[in-house]
């Protein structure tokens, strides 16, 4: 028989292993496809981490290798693979992964495939590729012993990446878009930054050009507030001007936002029954390894609720040869309490539909779709469709409905 | 597959004349060039009979690295008698072992 996983997770990062941590602790059968050798994402090639808690001193691979053997305890799966679709089986539950060697049927999908630097693309920044133009600081500095470079951004990762740099480089200079004394990274990180003898800066200012031989040796470089550019000598560029979301594989079936992160709610749900989100590939305020751990923790558990919930539905609902009454309750809710007792006793003595009770607060998901916002509801479904709705119901209604 | 040294480079690429030689430049620092390693070695028995694979560790040989116009890693070259054939950059590998076979391909079908 086909294998079917409660949980298919879309990328080995941060986010996608809590998920796939708190997924399989809750005996989910869960699947990691990733696209690399090692997992770990982005953080797993960031040396600097000073802000993950508990870890004070850890650098970015040791804490995912620590990630990693948390899953590995509890016995996730893991395989390589690029995922190239998700479809539906079907059958309105079931979805299918897609990669270029494989195929997977799954009841849910968590994509945690997380961004990649952006390309600013900005003349000779192709041309210079590997040449003088870096995005990984861990991969290249070793090139750069002595020399000069420059550091294109001022966020977060510019400011940590810049303060790695110094270790190998003469001299760094980061170009700032902002005035003198802003930068968009945290005031810890820029402090760090502004104490760092290796550092220098260059305020209101973005580069225009790459240039050089058959090497990179200048940049060209705008000050935005007078137009002015001016030719700046250089062996090396470090760009670190943001990130793009890898969602080309979810365009027209998942929703976006304009950037192309993915839309999801605070409970990491996207637009898709199923399908969920976490890390820094959804649309969110703050990218960090513990917010992605914090989304693929959230991911997990409301996925495992959805499976659930649709699981119950569609056994005790969907599947039902008789008619059935759908009783919306909250056990915080006196009335609906009552309006149980009830029903369950006029139905006692009643056998031609089957009673099905559904806790509202728990089962959130399947009370939105039918738009129950009332408690108490009741619902009449015959062959998978609403035949009569009562709210507040009293005796008489209750009867009718019976 | 040759573990190559900066003190090699000249005799084992440069100065090899009877096959076409491919060097990957790596470092222990280098995530994806690690991550590539292993299918680059699988890749050796494909194409062996017309190239020889060679890598070389860039950390000891950074200056060698940079007179090969390299200075990002992942980084790949084909030599010939001397000369370079061709080169795969960073984005062109773009972490993905079949642009790296479909740049050996392109240049082994003409050797």
């Amino acid at each position: 028989m086909e294998k079917i996983y409660d949980t298919i997770i879309i990328g080995g990062g941060p986010g996608g292993l809590s998920a796939a941590i708190y997924a399989a602790r809750s005996k989910m059968k869960t699947l990691v496809i990733e696209q690399k050798r090692k997992t770990g994402g982005q953080a797993a090639t960031t040396f600097e981490m000073e802000n993950y808690p508990g870890f004070p001193s850890a650098s970015g691979p040791e804490i995912m290798g620590k990630f990693r053997e948390h899953c590995d305890k509890f016995g996730v799966e893991f395989t390589r693979g690029k995922v190239e679709k998700i479809e539906e089986a079907g059958d309105g539950f079931l979805k299918k992964v897609i990669t270029k060697d494989a195929e997977y049927t799954t009841k849910t999908v968590i994509v945690g495939t997380g961004a990649e630097p952006r390309v600013l693309g900005i003349r000779g920044e192709n041309t210079f590729r590997g040449r003088g133009v870096s995005y990984c600081a861990t991969c290249d500095a070793d090139f750069y012993e002595g020399l000069d470079i420059v550091v294109v951004g001022n966020g977060n990762t510019a400011v940590e990446e810049s303060m790695y740099l110094s270790k190998f480089v003469n001299k760094i200079t980061m170009i700032v878009i902002h005035d003198e004394g802003t930068m968009d990274a945290d005031k810890a990180a820029q402090e760090q930054a502004m104490q760092n003898p290796k550092i220098e800066y260059i305020w209101n200012s973005t580069v225009t050009e790459i240039g050089g031989d058959e090497m990179v040796d200048h940049v060209m470089i705008k000050n935005i507030k007078t137009n002015e550019v001016t030719k700046f000598a250089c062996d090396g560029v470090f760009m670190f001007v943001g990130t793009v979301p890898r969602t080309s594989f979810l365009e027209g079936y998942v929703d976006l936002n304009p950037q192309k992160y993915i839309k999801v709610n605070e409970r990491m749900e996207t637009n898709v029954p199923g399908i969920f989100a976490c890390g820094d590939v959804t649309d969110k305020m703050l990218r960090q390894v513990v917010t992605a751990a914090s989304d693929g923790s959230i991911a997990a558990v409301v996925a495992e609720k959805y499976i659930e919930e649709e699981e119950n539905w569609n056994k005790n609902v969907r599947s039902s040869d008789k008619p059935v009454l759908v009783a919306f309750w909250s056990p915080i809710n006196a009335d609906s309490l009552n309006t149980i007792t009830q029903l369950e006793k006029l139905h006692a003595t009643n056998s031609t539909t089957k009673l099905v009770k559904i806790d509202a607060y728990k089962n959130h998901r399947i009370a939105s779709r039918y738009g129950v916002s009332d408690i108490p509801t009741i619902l009449k479904i015959e062959n998978d469709k609403v035949i009569n709705v009562v709210t507040n119901a009293n005796m008489n209604d209750l009867n009718k409905i019976i | 597959m040759i573990e190559l040294t900066k003190e090699s480079f000249q005799s084992e690429v440069l100065d090899c004349t009877d096959k076409a030689v491919f060097v990957d430049f790596w470092s222990d620092g280098c995530e994806v060039c690690v991550e590539l390693m292993p299918d680059v070695h699988k890749l050796e028995a494909k194409f062996s009979d017309k190239i020889k694979f060679a890598s070389l560790n860039i950390k000891g040989a950074r200056r060698l690295a940079i007179s090969q116009k390299v200075m990002g890693l992942p980084a790949m070259i084909i030599y010939s008698k001397g000369e370079i054939l061709g080169r795969i950059s960073p984005d062109e590998i773009d972490e993905n072992i079949d642009n790296v076979e479909s740049f050996i391909e392109s240049i082994y079908k003409n050797l």
